[in-house]
């Protein structure tokens, strides 16, 4: 994800490439958008022949803050992360957190149903399920023997 | 499915022990405790731990989701597992009143300075 970065890692040599070109990515990031590191939020997404499942890591966001759209095959996050303000005589001592607003959008490899959408927010990731459009769904078409 | 992204998805499904994550933090200080935020998405109450030794103060924290039952993963940006972080801290701690809390991902630590390490207003008299 964006805010935190592996440390260690014993897994295996591709585990440890992917890391390296991820590190490299984020070295050189002001210079190329090719990254999927320098989106936010990041997602996964999941999919089987009806539903597709989108998963963004979105901690410490107000759910009232967060907005999504569906048209067609597309799916778009919107929202805001708010900063902490300080108290009188409060200092920051580290400030690593980001703030600000965000904007994503994606596309899916099918149309999606817009009024089915459910959308959840659990320990700070937001979880969409995006049902298949019914009239994109592949059909068996049966052959009868003339 | 092809072989780089069954890695992918074998990687994103499993909560691997062995890949930890740095949380990005806040530290904010005043004159009685010193207060910390970490991100930490998919982490709960139960599964933080929070440990003081001396000046060294631990978090870690479990990473509790799991990957969907059924579905292939078709994009993967980020993986799941688990949280570890150090800090060295500069004034004695009040152990018995650290409070922590966990909400929408995010671990609020706040840490009471204990009283011999609170400023302390000496007078001046004149002699």
């Amino acid at each position: 994800m964006l805010w935190t970065w592996p440390t260690r890692r014993y897994g295996n040599v591709w585990d440890e490439m992917d890391r390296l070109r991820r590190e490299m990515d984020s070295v050189f990031a002001p210079f190329s958008r090719s990254a999927a590191t320098a989106e936010f939020p990041t997602v996964n997404v999941w999919t089987n022949e009806d539903e597709a499942l989108l998963t963004a890591e979105l901690p410490g966001v107000n759910v009232k803050d967060i907005e999504v759209t569906v048209k067609n095959d597309t799916v778009t996050l919107r929202g805001s992360r708010e900063m902490d303000e300080l108290k009188e005589g409060e200092t920051y001592i580290r400030r690593e957190r980001g703030a600000g607003s965000f904007t994503r959008t994606l596309r899916l490899p099918f149309q999606l149903d817009g009024d089915k959408v459910k959308a959840e927010y659990r320990t700070g990731i937001l979880q969409l399920t995006l049902p298949r459009a019914a009239a994109d769904k592949p059909r068996r078409i049966a052959v009868t023997a003339a | 499915m092809n072989k780089l992204a069954k890695r992918q998805q074998e990687a994103v499904e499993k909560a691997d022990e062995t890949l930890v994550f740095v949380p990005r933090v806040d530290i904010v200080e005043n004159e009685h405790e010193i207060l910390l935020r970490a991100d930490m998405p998919g982490v709960t109450a139960e599964s933080v731990d929070i440990a003081l030794e001396g000046q060294e103060l631990t978090i870690t924290g479990r990473c509790q989701t799991q990957a969907p039952e059924g579905y292939e993963l078709a994009f993967g940006e980020y993986q799941n597992g688990n949280y570890e972080r150090e800090f060295t801290l500069g004034d004695s701690i009040d152990r018995g009143n650290i409070k922590a809390a966990v909400k929408d991902g995010v671990l609020s630590l706040t840490l009471p300075k204990a009283k011999e390490s609170k400023p302390r207003r000496i007078t001046v008299k004149a002699g």
